[in-house]
């Protein structure tokens, strides 16, 4: 069988409900530590973004201090993405249903779930927003580091510096919005969240949105 | 009429500043109310024909701006310090150039420092409100109190200008000696120039003087003789004559068109707003799918399905 779909932790314990084991301590530490430096990037970010927003400095001690500590959140969280990726790549990888299940997508968004393939730990929606949030944060971390003046200046000419904050500000506004769906479809499927907050979720919840996983998870334990 | 090379002496019964806050057409990520009065423009006139290179412009500004550049070392230029730093707010740039019609060599000096350009790229750069002003005399200013270091003001400037201190964290440039021509003076390096290389007045009168000296210059052979107000950036506060006016890039670099550049004028229009309507238009749809379609709830059926499948029942 393949333990594709299955992560280092996961289990059923049965029950009533049915409990499963869906991320570990670590694993939940590590997203929250990520999750934070988002969020402080994210306002931090957008503070330098456009003038209206400037006042979100002050949450981090006026401008001077904004800019300062903002390249700083982003090294953090590049290694503590770099700990989700490698935790979570795998389960990531594309699969035949996930294209099945994209096609499906006005089915998802109607809330249609029996019309949608079963699928393993996480559907197409949940890789793509992995992927992009992967991608960008490469994206972030390399042009952030071509505009962190105060260490690394003399490494660019100004024209690429001019091409990096362009690609920085783009980037971040995608990735805001990837962030965006991730956080709504997180409080939109109910249940969701335990997974992160408690590492559990309820069997009834697994059955519903990734089924196939739920079966790997019982055949192995069987 | 010989224009009048002498810059007055300061007036030490009145040392109220002549145009200040109230003056502003510009201010980095705000806005200004229009001002009352429009000043005269003001110019400073570089005319690099007549610069010797004695550098008494440089010393006359850390003087006037009391900064004191590190003692650095000899680089094998002529360049000393060997390029603009948060203190040193204007230097003489030396090139050596073969001129190919004539095969004489020609020693160019240019002095170089922020241009005071109509249209800065610095001010519309800058994410931090009145830490770039402008005046409506053409005068550039930073206010370092408003200053964040973040550097933008650099990837704005067509003429790689200002320089952030490692010391402050803050950006600077030339000010034009804002504070002597608010009372009647000149800039410091054109006191100090001893050729009159460095003029300063009107933009009028600038413009003016620049003339007579391109009429004298051709008339010496220069037939390239012009002047740099160069337009891509609504024209500058700080000209220059030059000899060879068709090639201003031969004088250490000195931008052919200079503008904002269009990676500049996208991340500060288009993107701006397009940005922010991105992420409200996503937070939006979440909010609008939510009241439509109501949570996604685990049923009652699927817990069941869940057990029979998960064959427990120890509970």
């Amino acid at each position: 069988m393949t333990a594709y779909d299955v992560e280092s932790g996961d289990q059923v314990h049965p029950g009533d409900p049915v409990k499963v084991d869906r991320y570990t301590g670590v694993a939940r530490i590590n997203h929250w530590i990520t999750a934070a430096c988002l969020i402080l990037l994210a306002l931090s970010g957008l503070a330098l973004f456009h003038p209206w927003l400037f006042f979100l400095t002050d949450l981090f001690g006026g401008g001077q201090i904004t800019g300062m500590i903002h390249p700083w959140i982003g090294v953090v969280l590049f290694f503590s993405f770099l700990g989700l990726f490698i935790r979570f790549w795998r389960a990531n990888l594309w699969k035949r249903e996930d294209g099945t299940w994209l096609a499906r997508l006005q089915d998802v968004i109607a809330g249609h779930e029996e019309r949608l393939p079963e699928v393993g730990k996480y559907n197409a929606g949940q890789k793509a927003v992995f992927w992009l949030m992967s991608t960008l944060i490469i994206v972030l971390i390399c042009s952030g580091l071509v505009m962190w003046d105060q260490y690394f200046a003399a490494y660019t000419v100004i024209e690429q510096k001019r091409i990096a904050v362009l690609v920085h500000a783009a980037a971040a506004v995608v990735i805001i919005c990837v962030w965006i769906v991730h956080v709504y479809a997180a409080i939109w499927v109910r249940g969701t969240i335990g997974a992160m907050t408690r590492g559990q979720v309820t069997g009834g919840w697994a059955w519903r949105h990734h089924r196939k996983w739920l079966k790997e998870l019982v055949s192995r334990n069987s | 009429m010989a224009f009048e090379y002498e810059l007055p002496n300061p007036n030490t019964k009145n040392p109220t500043p002549n145009f200040g806050e109230a003056d502003l057409v510009r201010r980095s990520a705000s806005s200004v109310p229009a001002p009352a009065r429009q000043l005269t423009p003001v110019a400073k006139l570089i005319d690099v024909s007549k610069c010797i290179g004695c550098k008494a412009c440089q010393s006359a500004c850390l003087e006037w701006n009391d900064k004191r550049a590190e003692i650095g070392t000899n680089v094998g230029v002529y360049e000393n310090p060997p390029d603009l730093t948060p203190e040193m707010f204007t230097l003489m740039r030396f090139t050596e150039w073969v001129n190919p019609e004539t095969q004489n060599l020609e020693w160019l000096i240019r002095k170089d420092g922020c241009m005071h350009c109509e249209d800065p790229g610095c001010l519309k750069a800058c994410p931090a409100p009145g830490a770039i002003v402008q005046y409506s005399n053409g005068i550039v200013d930073f206010v370092h109190e408003n200053c964040i270091g973040c550097g933008y003001c650099v990837k704005g400037c067509p003429f790689n200008i200002p320089r952030i201190s490692q010391v402050d964290h803050r950006a600077y440039k030339c000010t034009l000696c804002s504070d002597r021509v608010a009372v009647g003076q000149g800039p410091a390096c054109a006191k100090a120039c001893p050729t009159h290389a460095i003029t300063f007045g009107t933009k009028e009168e600038m413009k003016q003087h620049a003339a007579d000296r391109i009429k004298d210059l051709k008339s010496r052979g220069y037939q390239n003789a012009g002047l740099y107000d160069p337009p891509g950036v609504g024209g500058t506060h700080v000209m220059y004559v030059l000899h060879h006016a068709d090639k201003p890039e031969i004088y250490a670099g000195l931008a052919k068109n200079p503008r904002i550049s269009p990676l500049v004028e996208i991340w500060k229009g288009a993107a701006k707003y397009f940005g922010l309507a991105a992420i409200g238009i996503f937070a939006a749809i979440g909010f609008v799918h939510h009241i439509v379609e109501g949570p996604n709830k685990v049923s009652p059926e699927d817990e069941e399905n869940a057990k029979r499948l998960a064959g427990g029942g120890r509970s």
